[in-house]
């Protein structure tokens, strides 16, 4: 009974993958909604593979990938090493998490402007926001992994006559890793976005400098196939990063 | 690591103490060594409070933002719990429709923010608009896992002594969902506010979004920081509103 309805699951996510397409279509039939609003799709997916010949996008990917891989390991390394240095005492955390939990609920991309005054519209401002974003989900998840292995484990190494060396590398980590896998993945993601969202607002180049000209140009035919682009570079992000999750994961047990 | 010998202060002493020691070291490093036209102390930022706050210009755009926000989060928040128990309730909505919303909730909104614009204009619809589209998918995607949590043996229970649809609805699965229905306005109201700031920052007329991007264009740090502060105010506001709530609501729920 299992196989059948996992088939009608995926016959209706077709009809729905056929039904946009269909309507995209025949909104912008002569007479429906203006091309400049949005363009016919067959123009769209045309400029999808120019992309690759003479309109060449490797630039603009090349100086987003480039700002996200900066910021992906700024944050690491400043978020796992503040994480594992408050998650030492108990006291600590008691004092900064609630203190780091409260700055993450505030919208830090206000920052931006500020940013763009400290390190200009290239890169820097998008790495600095990229690196404020994606900081606080990696250094909460980091202290909620190690301040919170269970008191057992640890008295039992403790009582086995595990060094510190020996009690961190061998007890703590394990039993924190998912927990701190799990932070890193969504700085990861959070890291791209905001990278994309700094992009939009203002900068030199970039995958989000290319959809913003194209709109003030009122090219939306171009502009609807960089978007493409950039989605199917967000769904590859997260497809990877979600599997390096999972390998991490199961490579640690 | 036991030692019965108490911290000196309470955590929360301990935390206020941090927080003023790095407003200090802010003061001072400002004082010092910072370009003024970059960087302000601190206790210039609080002077500049009453300056904003006297300026009608500004006070409208914080009201500008609050109802952008406001609007933005009833709509997902009505529209999401709506599709969220639609899609959830039914198991094969939930394999056929979840994995197509989880699809649209991975896509960067950040690139399709000029279609917004294009499409809405540069006033307060636009901001609605793409404020809506990142508060929906958390209210969403948390409902139907509100759902997934509901124990099927009371769904047998209630079905097993007559109770119709509307009964196991209002009696069964609305209070289960209650703690969910929380958390995904709390997810919600950040991702919200995070869209229409967003907005407001890339193209507008008005908000709190413009207003940072003026005050940071024009070199005024004191009012951009005061500015800054009162949006987060806002926000730690907002959240330990649906904080609370989502506290006093599971309460019984773990009990």
């Amino acid at each position: 009974m299992k196989k059948p309805s996992r088939l009608a699951a995926h016959l209706v996510q077709l009809g729905i993958l056929v039904a946009v397409l269909g309507a995209w279509y025949w909104a912008t039939l002569p007479g429906g909604i203006n091309h400049l609003l949005l363009p016919p799709p067959i123009p769209v997916f045309e400029g999808f593979w120019v992309l690759f010949t003479a309109d060449s996008i490797w630039p603009d990917l090349l100086v987003t990938v480039r700002e996200w891989v900066t910021a992906v390991l700024l944050a690491s390394v400043s978020g796992c090493t503040l994480g594992y240095l408050i998650s030492r005492s108990g006291y600590a955390v008691r004092v900064f998490d609630p203190l780091l939990a409260g700055l993450y609920s505030i919208p830090a991309i206000l920052l931006f402007p500020l940013y763009l005054l400290f390190f200009g519209l290239g890169p820097g401002s998008k790495i600095a926001i990229g690196t404020t974003i994606a900081f606080f989900p990696i250094v909460l998840n980091t202290i909620a992994g190690l301040a919170y292995v269970d008191k057992a484990y640890i008295t039992a190494a403790r009582s086995m006559g595990a060094s510190d060396f020996q009690l961190f590398w061998s007890v703590m980590l394990p039993a924190a890793f998912p927990v701190v896998l799990t932070g890193l993945r969504i700085g990861c993601i959070v890291a791209f976005l905001s990278i994309l969202g700094g992009e939009t607002i203002s900068s030199l180049a970039g995958l989000g400098h290319r959809i913003v000209s194209l709109a003030e140009n009122m090219e939306t035919s171009r502009m609807f196939s960089n978007i493409l682009f950039a989605v199917l570079i967000a769904i590859v992000i997260n497809v990877i990063v979600t599997f390096a999750e999972a390998r991490g994961r199961r490579g640690m047990q | 690591m036991n030692g019965r010998r108490g911290p000196i202060m309470s955590p929360g002493m301990a935390r206020l103490v941090v927080i003023i020691a790095l407003l200090v070291i802010w003061e001072v490093g400002a004082r010092l060594y910072a370009d003024p036209l970059f960087l302000c102390p601190p206790s210039q930022a609080v002077v500049a409070l009453p300056r904003i706050f006297s300026d009608p210009k500004i006070i409208h755009a914080i009201w500008v933002t609050i109802y952008e926000v406001f609007v933005a989060f009833v709509l997902s928040v009505s529209f999401g719990m709506t599709i969220g128990l639609i899609v959830g309730l039914q198991g094969f909505t939930k394999k056929a429709i979840l994995p197509v919303i989880l699809l649209l909730y991975s896509i960067p909104q950040a690139t399709v923010l000029p279609l917004f614009i294009l499409s809405f204009g540069i006033g307060p619809a636009a901001k609605i608009a793409f404020g809506l589209s990142h508060g929906i998918f958390p209210v969403i995607v948390t409902t139907v896992g509100g759902v997934q949590n509901l124990r099927p043996s009371l769904l047998t229970a209630a079905r097993s002594m007559g109770a119709n649809r509307w009964q196991i609805f209002t009696s069964i699965v609305f209070p289960h969902m209650i703690p969910s229905f929380f958390t995904g306005m709390r997810l919600g109201m950040t991702l919200v506010l995070l869209g229409v700031l967003l907005a407001e920052l890339y193209v507008s007329t008005a908000g709190i979004g413009f207003y940072t991007r003026l005050f940071a264009e024009s070199f005024a740090p004191p009012d951009l920081f005061a500015l800054i502060a009162v949006l987060a105010a806002i926000a730690v506001t907002l959240n330990e509103i649906c904080r609370m709530g989502e506290r006093r609501f599971s309460r019984w729920h773990n009990g």
